[in-house]
């Protein structure tokens, strides 16, 4: 078996995985990445937003390239949906269009066989149909794994990017199974249209693109969102909410999603669409608070696997390529030393704490918690806020000062302004 | 004709008809023991699913379930409220494969 022993072997070739193999493989460490999927991609679902910055620290000028790339986003919008009415808002520049853009839409698929290939390009030696089911202890070290079939391999470290049902990191003991309040349950659909419609109806020029988060009704007081992104001729329209809420509630999320599809604020954009591909994807969203242990005797973990989400700024795949890129030059340094123990290997999470991973995570650690006290508001806001438009605009013959006053008593009537100080203080964080 | 806006309802039938799939012959999912489920007020599996994987056979009086249809969320293991399904990824090659993702 000493022929096949790698310097470092990488469990799931999605951001985190990928990123890792590239910086160790090009620093000229021996570097297998395994994939559970026939191809990159097979088994992985995004919304989907690319952020530039983290993929740009590991592969430059990405975007001349990049065949998973999408559109460029230069418009973010958030509607506050009620049954009937929707407050919209967002912020449009053509600032974030610059190359490389401030973030894209992708199809995720074609993006992680793109990054995939770098990897290989670099010397990483992929391994795709390849499902990973333990670890190989020798003593408290970790030194390789094993395979659905039987197979093992060997390696000084591994580093384990398996994704949200980080089957791995539990068999190495890092973690518990999550609970469900700390996991989201995220559906989508890919809905064809063609690209003059897109561009129309959204308003873009070009290969330009548009988000659109949305919030409200639509998840009948569930925490969590819908979101609705456009890509060059396909729309993804999808939601995502806790599964301790779908556990709760009986709700169907597939039913949800109809739902939405059929929302009179919604259909206009996607009328006509036709649907090519349904999926559904875990989301972490335990944060800080459930984060497993970041390293162990020969291993480390990254991205999804590690709770590495930010889901009140929409981020993820970018926490995992820069994570994924500090536990490869982690790695690098421990081979330097020739030392995989977990003392050496903790250098990893004093890098996440320098970077914004940590900093971002820490910072909105207990958003959800929140939330969850106070489940409440997840439809009290949106109504207090759809009545309040619909009064300022409103022309019925009152003057403007009996609207405000019908305004403030309404919501007064929902939330006294006591409750509201508290909520604004408790959940400041999403904002600021 | 102009088009009506409201998109054509479409049933988990058809979202998961669109989707390729290489079935394994042996399950990835298990249920530890049928008889928990007898107890287990509202049965978040068979409504959580995103595949609608599980279902109540009234009369086996057991939950019965379709691995095959399982696009690869995990959400069943946390849906559970007695940690009574396991779920593994399906072995190597085997199961869903996203085309967009």
């Amino acid at each position: 078996m000493a022929d096949d022993k790698f310097d470092a072997i990488v469990v799931g070739a999605g951001p985190a995985g990928t990123s890792a193999a590239i910086v160790m493989a090009r620093a000229g460490l021996n570097v297998a990445l395994l994939e559970r999927g026939e191809y990159p991609g097979a088994k992985n679902v995004q919304g989907a937003v690319l952020y530039s910055k983290m993929l740009e620290e590991i592969v430059p000028e990405f975007w001349k390239d990049c065949t998973g790339l999408e559109r460029a986003i230069v418009d973010e919008r958030v509607f506050v949906l009620t049954d009937d009415s929707a407050l919209q808002m967002g912020f449009k520049t053509t600032a974030f269009q610059t190359e490389p853009a401030n973030s894209y839409t992708i199809i995720r698929v074609n993006f992680d066989k793109w990054f995939a290939k770098k990897a290989e390009e670099a010397g990483v030696t992929l391994v795709t149909g390849i499902t990973v089911s333990d670890v190989i202890k020798k003593e408290k070290q970790i030194v390789g794994v094993k395979t659905t079939e039987g197979d093992e391999l060997l390696a000084d470290v591994v580093i384990a990017c398996d994704g949200v049902n980080s089957i791995l990191a539990q068999k190495a003991g890092l973690h518990r199974e999550w609970k469900s309040h700390e996991v989201a349950l995220g559906v989508k659909e890919i809905l064809a249209l063609s690209r003059e419609k897109i561009e129309d109806r959204f308003c873009l020029e070009g290969d330009q693109g548009s988000t659109t988060e949305m919030i409200g009704d639509i998840t009948k007081g569930m925490l969590g969102y819908a979101f609705m992104y456009t890509n060059k001729e396909t729309i993804a329209l999808g939601l995502g909410c806790a599964v301790d809420d779908f556990q709760r509630t009986n709700i169907k999320p597939y039913d949800l999603l109809e739902e939405l599809k059929r929302h009179p604020m919604i259909r206009r954009y996607i009328q006509g669409s036709t649907s090519v591909e349904y999926s559904a994807h875990l989301i972490p969203e335990g944060g800080y608070n459930v984060m497993p242990p970041l390293y162990a005797d020969g291993m480390l973990l990254a991205g999804d696997a590690a709770q590495m989400i930010n889901p009140t700024h929409r981020e993820g795949s970018n926490l995992a390529m820069a994570a994924g890129r500090l536990a490869g030059e982690t790695v690098i340094e421990a081979k330097k030393k020739g030392n995989y123990s977990a003392q050496t290997l903790s250098l990893y999470r004093k890098k996440l704490e320098d970077s914004f991973i940590l900093k971002d995570m820490k910072d909105h650690k207990d958003i959800e918690d929140e939330v969850r006290k106070r489940r409440e508001i997840m439809s009290i806001y949106p109504k207090m806020a759809v009545e309040a438009a619909h009064d300022y605009f409103l022309v019925d013959g009152l003057p403007k000062r009996d609207h405000t006053k019908r305004i403030i008593k309404r919501a007064l009537s929902r939330r006294s302004l006591l409750k509201m100080a508290v909520d604004g203080w408790k959940l400041r964080s999403a904002v600021i | 004709m102009a088009e009506t806006p409201t998109p054509k309802p479409m049933t988990l039938e058809d979202k998961l008809g669109l989707l390729t799939y290489k079935n394994d012959h042996t399950s990835h999912i298990k249920i530890f023991d049928a008889n928990v489920c007898l107890n287990c007020p509202n049965k978040p599996c068979v409504t959580g699913c995103p595949a609608g994987v599980y279902n109540w056979d009234a009369v086996q009086k057991k939950i019965v379930f379709s691995h095959e249809n399982c696009i690869e969320c995990g959400a069943a293991r946390m849906l559970c409220p007695f940690n009574n399904i396991e779920w593994n990824p399906p072995r190597g090659g085997f199961g869903v494969s996203y085309k967009y993702g």
